[in-house]
């Protein structure tokens, strides 16, 4: 007969003898899958290049009294804040705006189990580069205070950087939430750069004005709640409003997106 | 074994799936065949649970899709070769598929090999892969955890003679080893070579399925004859049904024994009569297709007529 296939006489049953995929498998290999695309690879590298960018820019143009450890990490965090989630937002919009996601859930069935997988990974993705960037900017201050013939200054404490790290990783995760909720590239990058560069230009200018809203807003402003951990320590009442608007923000809309991608067709 | 029990999937009102009912069974191919919008796809994409259906239930072997614990090491699918990220590589699709399926690596390279796909080929991304090596990348990705079970929707598309041919070999061989296969097609000739079982469904509905063989035997009898309006009378009250085929023929829902005693009987001058051999199927089939060709011409009418 007609065969390529010679390797064996009849296909063995293997039913009901098969394990589970474990979560550590299916997050590994997403992790892969946020590396092995051209777009992804730079994606990934372009954290690396623009903390270095970032750091170039403050030993060229910051005057030697500015010059602080702050005033690079300050300047990471900006490319920081676009980069993170896009990477996040991509690693769940490419299983609908690129289509593989008619391969992943028809090999993972369990939708949860998918964007669990994801959502580890990209945290462990922002875990490992943080720290990353923020040494490129150490030793941006080392190097920028020596040209500048001044004493390096470090002027955060090791909580002040886990509270950026921590940051970081929040606008990382409302990238994430963005992506589950509408689970197309476009959209979500969209609807990302609304929330992050005009909502808070908004909530300033109405800040500004209104002096109910003033008082109002560090309980309803998920992004200014947020800010503070860019400043220093939190005290209760900056963590309590950060719990309230991360629920409200972060938490309530990723539940309701869980909710339709487990329900949605995949086509 | 597929088990597919009274499926229905409406979409807005529309009901794209209604009532299906069939069954693949283990060493056997099935053919799930019908025209264009007919609802193959929508009740394959229930099977492994990418659209939901509005009722009824499927299964796998028993199981229901979402409970097989690593479903690509018991069901090998294929439903669109096209959705892929372009831009990772040919491996690189096939090693995610092996990574989630926790298989050594070297399967990679073997299934590569089986669907002819060349290191060179295997390294490109597949934006630059033609629709036929899609589908051979989608026929490995599906072999790759050697499953008992193959859904496959249309993969002899974009295919070329050699490409089918071999994708034939390829199942025919699965099936004698025991494997189900469950695949589709457009195409009554593409199917009708390959199937041992044929499901036929048109707009949603099931209208004939069973044993190929038996499918083409049931289709009666061919005749043709000078005085068709007069035999055509006669069969009716023999109680024979038959339907008029191309200018002096006529194909009749009865064996040629039957058929040929009547028209003597009768008195009318026969000059062909032989077995229809499929030709009712294919009849059914064009039907099939030409109904919802009118269908949709008559919507148009009806909606130019509003308007
Ligand atoms: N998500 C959807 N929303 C609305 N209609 C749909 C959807 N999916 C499929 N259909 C319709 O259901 C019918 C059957 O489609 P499909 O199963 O793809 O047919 P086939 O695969 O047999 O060509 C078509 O009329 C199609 O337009
Ligand atoms: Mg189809």
């Amino acid at each position: 007969m007609t065969t390529l296939d010679t390797r064996s006489a009849t296909l063995a049953s293997t039913r009901g003898r098969h394990r589970g995929i474990p979560l550590s498998r299916i997050t590994t290999t997403e992790l892969r899958k946020m590396f092995d695309t051209r777009s992804g690879f730079w994606l990934m590298a372009s954290i690396g290049i623009l903390a270095l960018l970032a750091t170039t820019a403050v030993i060229l143009f910051a005057s030697s009294h500015q010059m602080t450890y702050k005033t690079f990490t300050s300047a990471i965090n900006i490319p920081m804040t676009v980069v993170l989630p896009v990477i996040a937002i991509l690693s769940v919009t490419g299983e609908w705006s690129q289509r593989s996601g008619l391969s992943t859930f028809t090999l993972v069935p369990h939708r949860g189990r998918v964007i669990a997988a994801k959502a580890v990974a990209c945290v462990s993705v922002a875990i490992v580069t943080i720290p990353l960037a923020f040494a490129i900017g150490a030793l941006g201050n080392l190097v920028g205070t020596a040209i500048a013939r001044v004493d390096p200054v470090w002027d955060l404490t090791v909580v002040n950087l886990l509270a950026n790290v921590l940051a970081n990783v929040l606008s990382l995760l409302f990238g994430f939430m963005l992506g589950v909720l509408i689970r197309n590239s476009v959209g979500a990058l969209v609807a990302y750069f609304v929330y992050q560069f005009l909502l808070p230009t908004l909530s300033l200018i109405l800040a500004a004005s209104q002096d109910w809203f003033r008082e109002l807003q560090p309980w309803i402003d998920f992004d200014y709640a947020q800010s503070a951990l860019f400043d220093g320590a939190l005290n209760t009442q900056q963590w309590t409003q950060l719990a309230i608007t991360g629920t409200v923000w972060l938490i309530i809309p990723m539940i309701i997106g869980l909710r339709l991608v487990t329900r949605a067709e995949v086509k | 074994m597929i088990t597919i029990e009274s499926v229905t999937r409406t979409f807005a009102g529309f009901t794209a799936v209604d009532d299906v009912s069939f069954t693949a069974q283990p060493g056997r191919v099935t053919g799930f065949l019908g025209p264009n919008g007919a609802g193959k796809s929508t009740t394959m994409r229930i099977l492994v649970g990418l659209t939901r259906a509005t009722s009824g239930t499927a299964s796998i072997s028993g199981r229901r899709y979402v409970d097989l614990p690593n479903p690509g090491l018991e069901v090998g699918v294929l439903l669109d070769a096209s959705a892929q990220h372009a831009g990772r590589t040919g491996r690189e699709i096939l090693s995610i598929a092996q990574r989630f399926m926790g298989l050594p690596r070297g399967r990679v390279e073997e299934m590569l090999d089986l669907v002819s796909l060349t290191a060179e080929e295997a390294s490109r991304r597949v934006r630059d892969y033609s629709l036929g090596m899609r589908q051979r990348l989608g026929i490995a990705t599906a072999l790759l955890g050697e499953p008992e079970v193959l859904i496959l929707d249309e993969p002899a598309n974009g295919l070329d003679p050699a490409g089918i041919r071999w994708m034939r070999g390829l199942l025919l061989d699965y099936a004698d080893r025991g494997g189900t296969v469950l695949l589709s097609s457009h195409l009554l000739h593409e199917i009708e070579v390959i199937a041992d079982d044929l499901v036929v469904i048109g707009n949603g509905r099931i209208v004939a399925q069973g044993a190929k063989s038996q499918l083409l035997r049931s289709a009666g009898s061919l005749l043709r004859t000078t005085q068709r309006e007069v035999l055509a009378r006669a069969l009716i009250d023999a109680g024979v049904s038959s339907s008029p085929v191309g200018e002096d023929g006529l194909l009749a829902q009865a064996d040629t024994a039957e058929v040929g005693n009547i028209a003597f009987t009768t008195g009318v001058p026969v000059i062909e009569l032989r077995p229809a051999d499929g030709a009712g199927l294919e009849d059914m089939f064009l039907q099939l297709t030409a109904e919802s060709r009118r269908d949709t011409i008559r919507d148009n009418q009806r909606e130019g007529a509003v308007a």
